[in-house]
C-alpha cells in the first residue's frame, strides 16, 4: 500500500516506485510503455502528487494496460471510450487529476469521435497517446498512423490508408494543450508532462512509442543518437527553430512557407529564424505539418517535438458547476415537493 | 343561448390534423382542463416520424387521443365519440374509428381541392358533400376565416395568424363540455408572456371559438361529465418521461448523490434530458453527449466519481450501449440505463410504440452478463419504477435496465403524487479507509453479494477496475479458469438475490387463482386491467398481473401462476416476456401479441381471453 499523508493532509514525500503497484507489469520485454510508465511515476512524485486523488482512464490496447501499473485510482475501459469515461468522472469529482492513456488504435480509429469531443470540450485532464503506429494486442495490423503501403498481416499487399496527423488532428479540435514527445528521451518527456500537468483544460501529448515487436524502429530515425540531431527539431518557447549536431540548421518562415537553412552557408543569423510562440494557432498549424519523411537526403523538415499549441479556455467541468452554482443562486436550492407537484393541481376530497 | 348539459360517463375525443396543426398541444390543453375537472383519463398522442411531414398528406397526419370519465379509465379508448378534423387527411385516417352515430368536428377550410387531392381523394369527391358521413352526428365549422376574422387587425402575417386555428377549436369544444376558459388562458398568458402580439391572437381566437359554440344553433348541445371516484389526495396529471425525470431527481436527493444524466437525444427518450436539465437548481448534472456510447460511459465515470449515474435512450442507443453495459456489469458500479422502447428493428417506427427490447435488456451483451430488469407500466408509474432503479442500483452495485415506451413516454393521466418528506432517506455509505485494514479489497461482498463502492478521493483505497476479469475479493486481473466461472456465478447470484429485497408481486384485480392469469409488462398494464375487470364483471375467474420487476421475478410469482390454469401474456411485440417465462417456469405460457406501433385494443384483448375460456 502506498504512502499517503499524515493526518493533517500533507503529503510524504513520494518516490516513483510509491507511484507503482505490486503487479507485474506485462509489456514485452523492450516495449517503449515502460520507459513512459517510469516517467509517469517519476513526474507524479517530482509534482507531489497525492495518489488518492489521481486516476488513470485508459481503453484498451497494450498502452492501456497503464492504470494497473499505477497505484492510484484507476479504470481500464473498453476500446476508444477512456475520454467518456473521463469525462463524466471530471463532472462528478472536478478535482481528481485524471490522466486518459491511449493508444493510436484506441483514440484515433474506434475512439476517433470521442477525441475530437474531449479536445473540443477542455475537461481539465491530460491525455497521453502512445503512437506506435501498429496494433499491438492484435498482434500487428497496421494502425490509422501507419505509413502508407505498410504490408502487415491484415494489408499483406501494403496498405492504402492514408495515415492521420495526430498534432494537426487535435489543433483541429481545438484541443487547449498539444504536444510531441518520446519514450527513447525520459528528459523530454518529463518536461513535457510537467507542462501538461500545470496547464488548465485538456493537455494532449502524443507520444512516439517503439513496439519492438510488431514495428521495431518505427520511429528510429527521430530517437537514434546518429540521425535524431537532424530530423528532431525541439520546441523552445521564445527560441528560434534550430536544429542539426552543432544547431548549425534553422527553420525561417518564407511567408507562411517553413523553409530549412544552413546558418554556416546560407547566409542567415538565428535572428531571421522562426521563433517559436505556442500561442500562436497559425504557426502551430504549420509546425503540425512537419510530417513528412525527415530523412535528410528527402529534404523533409525535421520532426518537431515539445509544446505545439498552448491556450487558456475554461474547462467544461468549471462552466458546469458554475452554471449549477448561478442557476442555484438564481432560483434558491430547489424544493422537492414543488417540483413534484408542477404546475397545476387539484384535490380530490 | 342558455342549455341543459346531458350528463356523460365517459367520453373519447381524437384530435388529428396535420403535423403543424397544432394537434398535440391542443389535446394536451384540453386535457389538462379535464383533469382539473376530476375525471379520470388517459391518452395518446399518435404523430408521424417526420417534424413536418409533407402538408395535407394522410402521412402528415398528426394525432391526439383522449379518453376521459366519471369511471376509472384504463386506456385511451378502441374508438372515439368526437373527431375533430382539421383537414381531410385527417378525415380520411381517422373515420374508420369514430363510433357510428359518433360525432365528427370538421373545419371545412381543410377540405379544399387542393387538400383532398393530397389526401389522396378521388378526383370530383367531397366527403363532406356526399354520402361518407351518414350516420353521423357533422358539425361543419370553417374554422381558418372565422379564427382570421376574430384576431381581426393584428401585426401578425396571416400564417401566423392560422396558427391560432387550434385555438379556435379548443375554445369550442371547452365550451361544449362546459368547461371555462380560465385554465387555457392562464397557460397563454404564461407562455406568451414576452410575445404580446401571439398572445392576443392566441386568446382571441380561443374566445372566439367558446363564444361561436355558444352562438351556433347547429353545435348547442353541450355535455358534462361528472368527477371520477379517485382516490383521496393530490393530483396532478403526468406523462411517463415526466414521471421518469421526477423520480429521477428525487431518488438523487433521497440517496444523497447528485444526478448525472448522461445521454444523447433520441425519440422517445429526449424529453428526460430536457426536463432533467431545467433541474439544474436540484443539482442535477446533464450531460448532452456526443453519442450513445459515450453516454452511458460518461455515466459510469460520473458514478465511479460518487454521482447517481444515469443515461437514457431508446432500443437502438440501448444497441450501441450494450458493450459498455457489459463493463458496468464487470465493474460492479451503479447505474440507471432508461430505454424507453420504440418500434425497431433498426430505425423502425421511432415515433411509435414496442415492447420489444426486452430481450435486448434481457440478454443483448457479449458474455454471461445479468442485470436486473425494472419496467414503467403507466405514466403514474413512471415515478416509483425510476425511483426503484436507482435504489437497486446504489444498494446492489449493479446497472439496471429501466423500460417503458413510447405509449408511456408520451401518454398522460392523473398522477396522485406523493410527498417527498413522506418517502424514506435512501443514504448511500461510500467505502472509507478502516483502521489498520490492510490492502483495499474492492470485491470484497456484503451479505447482499454487492461490493463496496469506493470512490477515487479517497485515502486509502487505490485500486484499479476494468473490464477484464477479476480475482475474487483483490479485484486483481486472473485468467484462472476456476476462478471465472466463480465470478460468473457470483454476479448471476447477485441479480437474483434483489428478489430478496422486492415487494411481492400482487394481483392489480379480479381473481387470486383461477381460470385464466393476465400476465402483463409495461405499457399494456390499461388493457390488461380493463379486460379483466370486464371479464371478472361477466363472472369469468380471471386475474390480472402486471410485472415491475422482470429480473429478478418477485418470489411469489411460480405460486402464483400456479394458480390459474392458463396464463396469457399480452405484448406489443412477437413475444418476448412469453418466451422467458416459459424458459424460467416451464409453464406453457400463451402469448398474445400485436406487432403495429399502436396499443392493444380493449376488446382484440377481450375477445382472445373469451375465446380461451370457452
Amino acid at each position: 500500500m502506498a504512502i499517503e499523508s499524515n493526518p493533517n493532509g500533507i503529503p510524504y514525500t513520494l518516490k516513483a516506485k510509491d507511484f507503482a503497484t505490486d503487479q507485474d507489469v506485462r509489456w514485452c520485454p523492450g516495449c517503449g510503455d515502460y520507459s513512459i510508465l517510469k516517467q509517469v511515476q517519476t513526474t507524479l512524485a517530482d509534482l507531489g502528487k497525492l495518489p488518492h486523488e489521481t486516476v488513470f482512464v485508459s481503453g484498451i490496447g497494450c498502452s492501456s494496460r497503464f492504470p494497473y501499473y499505477m497505484e492510484t485510482y484507476g479504470m481500464h475501459s473498453i476500446h476508444g471510450r477512456a475520454p467518456a469515461f473521463a469525462s463524466g468522472l471530471k463532472i462528478a469529482n472536478p478535482n481528481l487529476s485524471v490522466w486518459v492513456i491511449t493508444g493510436d488504435g484506441d483514440a484515433l480509429s474506434i475512439g476517433g469521435n470521442h477525441f475530437m469531443h474531449l479536445l473540443r470540450r477542455n475537461f481539465d485532464l491530460n491525455i497521453l497517446l502512445f503512437n506506435n503506429q501498429i496494433y499491438g494486442l492484435t498482434k500487428g495490423q497496421y494502425s490509422p498512423t501507419s505509413e502508407e503501403h505498410k504490408k502487415t498481416p491484415s494489408t499483406p499487399f501494403g496498405s492504402i490508408d492514408h495515415p492521420v496527423n495526430p498534432i494537426a488532428l487535435a489543433l483541429g479540435c481545438d484541443a487547449t494543450f498539444v504536444a510531441r514527445t518520446m519514450d527513447r528521451d525520459p528528459k523530454h518527456m518529463k518536461d513535457v508532462l510537467q507542462q501538461a500537468d500545470a496547464h488548465q483544460g485538456t493537455s494532449f501529448i502524443e507520444v512516439y512509442q517503439n513496439c519492438n515487436i510488431f514495428n521495431d524502429g518505427a520511429f528510429e530515425v527521430f530517437t537514434e543518437k546518429d540521425s535524431k540531431p537532424d530530423t528532431t527539431l525541439i520546441l523552445e518557447q521564445g527560441q528560434p527553430l534550430v536544429f542539426g549536431k552543432n544547431n548549425e540548421k534553422g527553420v525561417r518562415l518564407d511567408g507562411f512557407t517553413p523553409k530549412v537553412v544552413d546558418l554556416n552557408s546560407d547566409g542567415f543569423t538565428k535572428d531571421d529564424l522562426w521563433v517559436h510562440d505556442n500561442t500562436d494557432q497559425v504557426k502551430a498549424g504549420i509546425l503540425a505539418r512537419f510530417f513528412d519523411n525527415p530523412a535528410a537526403d528527402a529534404g523533409g523538415m525535421p520532426r518537431p517535438f515539445g509544446v505545439f499549441y498552448q491556450t487558456d479556455r475554461p474547462s467544461y467541468e468549471a462552466q458546469l458547476h458554475e452554471q449549477l452554482n448561478a442557476v442555484q443562486q438564481s432560483m434558491g436550492e430547489g424544493d422537492l415537493d414543488k417540483l413534484i407537484a408542477g404546475g397545476s393541481t387539484w384535490e380530490i376530497a | 343561448m342558455t342549455t341543459t348539459a346531458q350528463e356523460k360517463k365517459s367520453v373519447i375525443i381524437k384530435f388529428a390534423g396535420d403535423s403543424g396543426d397544432g394537434m398535440q398541444l391542443t389535446g394536451g390543453l384540453f386535457t389538462d382542463d379535464t383533469a382539473i375537472t376530476g375525471s379520470d383519463l388517459a391518452t395518446f398522442p399518435d404523430f408521424p416520424a417526420e417534424i413536418r411531414a409533407p402538408i395535407g398528406t394522410v402521412a402528415g397526419v398528426s394525432g391526439f387521443q383522449l379518453h376521459f370519465g366519471s369511471q376509472r379509465i384504463f386506456t385511451p379508448g378502441d374508438r372515439f365519440d368526437v373527431l375533430v378534423a382539421m383537414n381531410a387527411a385527417a378525415l380520411k385516417v381517422n373515420l374508420k374509428s369514430v363510433k357510428k352515430g359518433g360525432t365528427v368536428i370538421v373545419s371545412e377550410d381543410g377540405f379544399d381541392s387542393r387538400n383532398l387531392r393530397l389526401a389522396n381523394y378521388p378526383e370530383e369527391q367531397n366527403p363532406l358533400e356526399d354520402s361518407t358521413l351518414e350516420g353521423y352526428e357533422v358539425l361543419k365549422i370553417q374554422v381558418t376565416k372565422l379564427t382570421r376574422e376574430s384576431i381581426g387587425d393584428s401585426a401578425l402575417g396571416t400564417k401566423e395568424r392560422d396558427r391560432c386555428k387550434n385555438m379556435f377549436v379548443l375554445g369550442f369544444l371547452l365550451w361544449r363540455y362546459s368547461r371555462s376558459l380560465d385554465t387555457t388562458l392562464k397557460f397563454l398568458n404564461a407562455k406568451f408572456k414576452n410575445k404580446p402580439d401571439i398572445l392576443d391572437a392566441n386568446v382571441k381566437a380561443l374566445q372566439a371559438g367558446y363564444n361561436f359554440a355558444d352562438t351556433v344553433e347547429f353545435a348547442s348541445d353541450r355535455y358534462t361529465v361528472a368527477p371520477a371516484e379517485l382516490e383521496k389526495g393530490s393530483y396532478r396529471s403526468i406523462n411517463g418521461n415526466d414521471g421518469i425525470a421526477l423520480g429521477l431527481v428525487v431518488a438523487s436527493k433521497k440517496l444523497g448523490l447528485p444526478l448525472f444524466y448522461g445521454s444523447y437525444p433520441i425519440t422517445p427518450a429526449s424529453s428526460i434530458l430536457h426536463g432533467l436539465s431545467k433541474h439544474k437548481n436540484f443539482g442535477v448534472r446533464t450531460f448532452q453527449a456526443e453519442d450513445e456510447i459515450a453516454a452511458i460511459a460518461s455515466a459510469i465515470g460520473a458514478s465511479y466519481g460518487g454521482n447517481l449515474g444515469v443515461t437514457g435512450t431508446s432500443g437502438p442507443g440501448l444497441a450501441l450501449k450494450g458493450e459498455a453495459l457489459g463493463l458496468a456489469v464487470m465493474l460492479e458500479m451503479p447505474l440507471v440505463v432508461i430505454d424507453v422502447q420504440r418500434g425497431g428493428p433498426s430505425t423502425g417506427l421511432p415515433t411509435k410504440t414496442e415492447q420489444s427490447d426486452l430481450l435486448q435488456a434481457m440478454y443483448g451483451r457479449n458474455g454471461e452478463c445479468p442485470l436486473p430488469i425494472v419496467s414503467c407500466s403507466r405514466p403514474s408509474d413512471c415515478f416509483e419504477a425510476a425511483m426503484e432503479a436507482c435504489r437497486i442500483a446504489v444498494q446492489h452495485m449493479t446497472p439496471v435496465v429501466l423500460l417503458s415506451d413510447g405509449y408511456i413516454a408520451n401518454g398522460a393521466e392523473p398522477w396522485k403524487y406523493p410527498k417527498a418528506s413522506d418517502m424514506p432517506e435512501m443514504k448511500v455509505e461510500f467505502a472509507q479507509q478502516q483502521e489498520g485494514g490492510g490492502h483495499f479489497m474492492p470485491y470484497q461482498r456484503d451479505e447482499k453479494l454487492a461490493r463496496p463502492w469506493a470512490i477515487p478521493g479517497t485515502p486509502g483505497l487505490l485500486h484499479r477496475i476494468g473490464g477484464i476479469e477479476k480475482e475474487d475479493v483483490t479485484g486483481n486481473i486472473s485468467y484462472d479458469p476456476a476462478n471465472h466461472e466463480h465470478m460468473v456465478k457470483t454476479r448471476e447470484r447477485k441479480v437474483e438475490m434483489i428478489a430478496d429485497y422486492i415487494s411481492a408481486q400482487k394481483i392489480e384485480s379480479g381473481h387470486e387463482s383461477g381460470d385464466v392469469l393476465i400476465l402483463g409488462w409495461g405499457s399494456t398494464y390499461g388493457v390488461c386491467e380493463s379486460v379483466t375487470r370486464s371479464l371478472t364483471e361477466q363472472g369469468f375467474a380471471v386475474g390480472h398481473a402486471h410485472l415491475r420487476y422482470i429480473r429478478p421475478f418477485p418470489a411469489n410469482l411460480a405460486a402464483m401462476m400456479q394458480g390459474f390454469k392458463t396464463v396469457v401474456i399480452p405484448e406489443i411485440n412477437n413475444g418476448q416476456l412469453v418466451k422467458i417465462i416459459r424458459d424460467k417456469f416451464l409453464l406453457p405460457a400463451v402469448p398474445f401479441n400485436k406487432i403495429q406501433g399502436t396499443p392493444i385494443a380493449h376488446e382484440e384483448l377481450f375477445d382472445f381471453v373469451v375465446n380461451l375460456l370457452k
